[in-house]
């Protein structure tokens, strides 16, 4: 039990950066989009973030002027902002240039992981700075400031208080896409336009206004999962590639929850429980059995795949328009 | 309604045909823009001339003798790569599991060679490697296959996750024979090299050169003139008419995504044991990505996409030259492709649509005015 | 009625789709408290016409004018906050939501399915509807679908409905509870325009007839003042005499024997129930029925497309050698030496694909043989080039994609081919549906050929009149089920309705 409680945080930690993602393109995928580019743009969002803390650390820390607050608000704003930029990059391909899905969003991933090791290699050089490589302790330590007041908390505080704000919203931003896509009017007609555009046009709904908004506020999510994993997991401190296939990992969470965003919370969780076992378990287990560890969130997916597809219940099937391009005149 | 709604000034239509030269002089266009914006890019990174920038590109490629083989030798992999992937796009069936496929191939390679080099000759050890890989490269992607023509399902998420597994699979193998090591397995059979393709002519990589040319060429006759190949076609344009006309879908479906997997197998045996001799968890590069892009820029089509596929490993070496001469991150390479792609990609929309200037939109001007 | 104002005043209205004038000048009113038929062919511009009224298109030239102002409609929404509403023919319902869900699609405000639900049901007592709110549309009937896209249009408070041939799809009794709750709509005051090609609908239904022919309006006039022949010369432009060939059938000698046949569709739905019959060699067997009775899964069976539950197909050999055809797919029916060809109802979705031009598609039926791995494609660009000039296809040549062609030329194209192979059996589902009264000539003059050269053609029609001309035996199915079968010669139409919608009709044939 005691180890429980002690593996439980852990595994929420690890599960953020995925909640974070999948929730992102949950929403995308409801607008019939099917981004590959997640990956990438979560790089994008992650060194986004982490390009607006350098120079706002750059201004300040010296001086003595670093303060949390805009220390937490500049690279979460240029984060978004960042994603928001590739998001768009998507929609105007695929959306108004109505060019194929799958190609779009690999280039997007090729792309956004490129620029977030590029830049996270050589931005102190290129910006001039005596730096070796990027660390921004003073950022991620205001990242990771916690609700927990006490020193030594006890095991229930480590479980519910001990994370910095990136969690919570990340459980805020899924219960509420859960809450909008199921309950709105706005998720109706997101819902809608992914199953089947020609009818949600006829409806007078602005189809590509959806699939727009709905893939770039999906990518701005994503994107914080980058941050989160920049900022708060590893502290601040940049190694490129890092953040590894979690990008991969968050779209096989949105299979592995049926496209339910509040699914993926408890999933994301699980996931990252069992990333856990694979990096930091004990000594008693080999390099090797970790490896197969880190294989069991795909395996899972699978067999998520193939039941609900075995199931063919409709409620559980990817949206209908899922990776097609909508033109109206093509009927 | 107080404010009186105006007809949009433009009208998108799906344009007939183009004659292939002005598709392609568009495809070109979009190239040298690409280019273009891709110079500004580097130039405002590091300062330098954009000439100078192009010049050193076609150094990295061609430079020397050493890097135009090295140069074809990719140009090979990715091709086979994107060969592979081929079919199974011509049917619809978005096999984006190459990287999976290609691992698990050479997963098999390494395998047979460490295993059976005591016992065998060096060629049947060879061909024994060939089998192994084409035979598991294609369960892989059978798999996926299997289910999508029984059950439908998803086979782009379905070959999306296989690739992980195969990755993860690689890793335990590795994690399992070096268990102090670092996560790599070093140069099999180095002293007796066994498994290794034979030098032709002195060149390590021609072997595996022609090999893909003669993929190549079969490839396009398997598609453009076999009954299979017309199966293909029929199967990916509507499934119910396949089904009218007596063609058993599933089969085909299982059928092109096997040789789908066995190509990708094929691309595994042709890096273990014509080029590393070894195998790592990246060793695939990303090719099974990239070549869903090459295969699709060349309208599927197995002959442009030696162009294609030249294309791309041409920027990616200019690119990494690039960041390597000016002291740039590696990574460089990969913005350039990204940026280089995003304009060819953009490009069909002005292939496949024209837009035209609404004439009623004025006309109607008049009419209400 | 002259002295009030129309609802709708459609004046000058121009469309042109490239080339093709869809649309040439057209006048038309509508009024409230009435129901007005749009008549016309196939082809003749009425459902062009009126999705411009509902903000589909947007017309060229020509003005709209709602209560006497002149109006803009350029998107179904500016179309429903004039109160029009479109029921389109292929129904526009998302399957995965509900009923209620549908219904409000698009609309603004927040999103209340209670309170949604109880206007539904308002709705549905006012006029007699049954639609269940909460009922997913995916488990709905055809009928149930269409019940929830009028009131989708109902509430949004549309008082001008218009509805694109409604009936198609409808089983008698659905169309007469369909016709009863627009008499309620008309008699609330709604105005309601009904598009159909169907001369007894016009009669029985609507107040006001108008017709269009070509594009054009040809006139409009009150229902009791005109009659049916009256409305057929102005559809069709000059007096038609439905006047098919129908040769005396020569040796007629069994070739498919159908015994108990029994089918079930995916869902479990009973779709052929204990259906036995003959077709006869250098015969015509019509399949009569309303659409949706069994029809399409009867030719599906025996082309070896559809799973069977119980029964036998036999083909029979002129020696009486017979085969079983149960059980086989149409590769292995082709195999036995069988020649069936099939003209199926769905011409681009199934009996020829799009995408491919004019050789191509003939070769979907050649390109298995030879023992060589590749295919011939001489063989199929002689029969284009054969089918193009011998059944006057219109087409820039044999290497245009077939989706370019214009539906007779498709038609055409496949019925030249499935004639091409010789068969012996031929299954011919709705081979006119969509042409005009020329190219139905051609194709009923190419089925007469088949059957003088001694194939056995089974014809499931729509139209009944074409049916009694064409067909030597009308077979007629009610619901699955095989209602009787009547020599085509002398039978008389409503005998034959009757049995379409009731089984054995009046006994009187039994």
């Amino acid at each position: 039990m005691i180890d429980l409680l002690g593996f439980l945080p852990r595994a929420i930690v690890q599960g953020v950066p995925l909640l974070f993602g999948s929730t992102g393109e949950t929403l995308t995928e409801k607008s019939g989009n099917l981004n590959l580019g997640i990956p990438g743009i979560m790089y994008v969002g992650g060194i986004s973030g982490v390009i607006g803390a350098f120079f706002y650390e750059q201004a300040t820390v010296s001086a003595g002027t670093f303060q949390p607050l805009p220390g937490v608000l500049i690279p979460l704003l240029c984060s978004m902002a960042g994603s928001l930029l590739m998001g768009l990059l998507y929609c105007f391909l695929t959306v108004t240039l109505r060019a194929n899905q799958n190609v779009s969003g690999l280039a997007l991933t090729t792309f956004g992981v490129g620029i977030g090791n590029f830049f996270g290699g050589s931005l102190p050089r290129i910006a001039n700075s005596s730096l070796p490589s990027v660390i921004l302790t003073n950022t991620g330590n205001a990242f990771r400031t916690t609700l927990s007041g006490s020193s030594s908390p006890s095991a229930l505080e480590t479980l519910f208080l001990s994370y910095g704000f990136l969690v919570y919203l990340a459980l805020a931003v899924s219960l509420a896409a859960a809450y909008i896509l199921r309950r709105t009017r706005v998720g109706l007609h997101l819902r809608a336009v992914g199953e089947n555009p020609n009818t949600a046009d006829a409806a007078g709904i602005n189809v590509t206004r959806y699939k727009y908004l709905a893939t770039c506020i999906g990518s701005m999510i994503a994107g914080l999962g980058g941050l989160y994993f920049i900022m708060d997991y590893s502290g601040g401190i940049w190694s490129n590639d890092a953040f590894g296939d979690r990008g991969w990992l968050a779209i096989a969470l949105v299979i592995f929850t049926v496209w339910k965003p509040d699914l993926g919370v408890l999933a994301s969780f699980l996931f990252g429980g069992l990333y856990i076992l694979s990096v930091r378990s004990s000594s008693s287990m080999t390099m090797a059995t970790k490896e197969l560890y880190k294989m069991i969130p795909y395996v899972v997916t699978i067999v998520v795949l193939i039941f609900t597809s075995l199931r063919n219940k409709r409620e559980d099937q990817p949206p209908a328009s899922l990776g097609l391009a909508y033109f109206r005149e093509e009927r | 309604m107080n404010k009186k709604t105006r007809s949009p000034l433009f009208h998108i239509a799906k344009r007939s045909t183009l004659p292939w030269y002005r598709a392609w002089a568009i495809r070109g266009g979009a190239l040298i823009l690409a280019l273009l914006v891709c110079a500004g890019v580097t130039a405002l990174l590091t300062g330098q001339n954009a000439l100078l920038l192009y010049v050193t590109m076609f150094k990295g490629s061609f430079g020397s003798a050493r890097k135009i083989w090295v140069l074809l030798q990719n140009i090979a992999m990715l091709l086979c790569v994107s060969l592979a992937v081929t079919p199974a796009f011509k049917m619809r069936c978005w096999n984006l599991g190459g990287e999976g496929q290609v691992l698990v191939g050479g997963l098999a390679s390494v395998l047979v060679m460490t295993l059976l080099s005591p016992y065998l000759p060096n060629w049947l050890l060879i061909l024994a490697m060939l089998a192994a890989s084409v035979l598991v490269g294609a369960v892989w992607a059978g798999i996926p296959a299997i289910f999508k023509a029984q059950w439908n399902t998803n086979e782009t998420l379905f070959t999306l996750m296989m690739n992980y597994v195969a990755t993860q699979l690689v890793a335990f193998y590795i994690a399992y024979r070096f268990p102090k090591g670092t996560g790599t397995m070093g140069v099999i059979n180095g002293d007796t090299r066994a498994g290794w393709m034979p030098y032709l002519f002195g060149q390590q990589y021609l072997l595996n050169i022609l090999i893909v040319a003669l993929v190549t060429a079969l490839l396009y006759a398997y598609l453009r003139y076999s009954k299979h190949g017309y199966e293909i076609a029929v199967v990916g344009e509507s499934e119910r008419t396949a089904r009218y006309v007596g063609i058993k879908v599933k089969r085909v479906i299982v059928r092109t995504m096997l040789l789908s997997g066995a190509i990708c197998g094929l691309a595994g045996f042709l890096l273990v044991s014509g080029t590393d001799h070894s195998l790592s968890t990246t060793s695939a590069g990303g090719r099974g990505f990239t070549a869903v892009m090459v295969s699709w820029l060349a309208k599927f089509n197995p002959i442009w996409m030696i162009f294609t596929s030249f294309l791309l490993v041409f920027l990616g070496k200019g690119a990494s030259e690039i960041a390597s001469q000016f002291r740039l991150n590696e990574s460089f390479g990969d913005i350039l492709t990204g940026i280089i792609l995003f304009f060819i990609i953009g490009s069909e929309f002005f292939i496949q649509y024209k837009i035209m200037l609404t004439k009623s939109a004025e006309k109607e001007e008049k009419a209400h005015d | 009625m002259d002295n009030k104002t129309p609802a709708v005043t459609m004046r000058n209205i121009t469309k042109r789709f490239g080339p093709i004038l869809a649309n040439d000048k057209v006048w038309l009113n509508i009024y409230r408290g009435e129901i007005l038929a749009l008549l016309g062919e196939n082809g003749s511009g009425k459902t062009t016409l009126m999705n411009m009224l509902s903000g589909i298109y947007f017309p060229d030239e020509g003005e709209i004018q709602v209560d006497g102002k002149e109006v803009v409609i350029r998107s179904p929404k500016d179309a429903f906050d004039l109160g029009i509403g479109m029921i389109h023919q292929h129904f526009k319902l998302v399957d995965v939501l509900t009923a209620a869900e549908n219904i409000v699609l698009g609309l603004p405000g927040r999103l209340d399915l209670k309170a949604a639900s109880a206007k539904i049901r308002e709705i549905c007592d006012a006029y007699g509807f049954e639609v269940d709110p909460n009922q997913k549309i995916y488990n709905m009937s055809v009928s149930q679908k269409q019940t929830v896209e009028i009131v989708k249009v109902l509430y949004r408070g549309a008082d001008i409905l218009i509805l694109d041939e409604p009936t198609a799809v409808l089983t008698p009794q659905e169309t007469d509870k369909l016709f009863a709750v627009l008499r309620n709509m008309r008699n609330d005051g709604k105005a309601i325009v009904i598009i159909t090609h169907k001369m007894h609908e016009v009669e029985a239904l609507s107040d006001r007839v108008a017709v269009l022919r070509h594009g054009q309006f040809i006139g409009d006039m009150p229902t009791k003042t005109t009659n049916a022949q009256e409305m057929t010369n102005m559809m069709v432009g000059h007096p038609v005499v439905l006047n098919i060939d129908r040769p005396e059938p020569k040796n007629p000698k069994p070739r498919i024997e159908v015994k108990g046949l029994t089918v079930r569709d995916i869902e479990g739905t009973l779709k052929l129930d204990d259906v036995s019959f003959t077709a006869n060699s250098g015969e015509i067997l019509g399949v009569a029925g309303i659409s949706g009775c069994g029809q399409k899964e009867l030719l599906e069976a025996i082309a070896g497309l559809q799973p069977v539950e119980k029964g036998s197909i036999c083909y029979i050999e002129d020696d009486g050698t017979r085969e079983e055809l149960i059980g086989k797919d149409p590769l292995s029916i082709q195999n036995m030496g069988v020649s069936l060809s099939f003209v199926p109802e769905d011409r681009l979705g199934m009996g020829l694909v799009g995408n491919m031009d004019l050789s191509d598609n003939m070769m979907l039926r050649s390109f298995r043989r030879g023992h060589s791995l590749f295919t011939d494609r001489k063989t199929p660009h002689q029969l284009a080039e054969t089918v193009v000039r011998e059944l006057e296809v219109s087409t820039p040549g044999v290497s245009t994609p077939v989706r370019r062609l214009s539906g007779g030329n498709v038609q055409k194209v496949l019925v030249g081919r499935e004639i091409a192979s010789a068969p012996r059996v031929l299954l011919t589902a709705y081979a006119v549906r969509g042409l005009d009264i020329n190219s139905s000539y051609t194709i009923y003059d190419l089925i007469n050929r088949q059957k003088t050269d001694g194939v056995a053609v089974i014809y499931v029609g729509e139209d009944l009149d074409v049916l009694l001309e064409l067909a030597d035996r009308i077979l007629v199915l009610c619901g699955g089920k095989v209602s009787g079968i009547v020599p085509g010669r002398g039978a008389k139409k409503r005998d034959v309705g009757l049995m379409m919608t009731k089984l054995g009709g009046e006994q009187a044939h039994e």
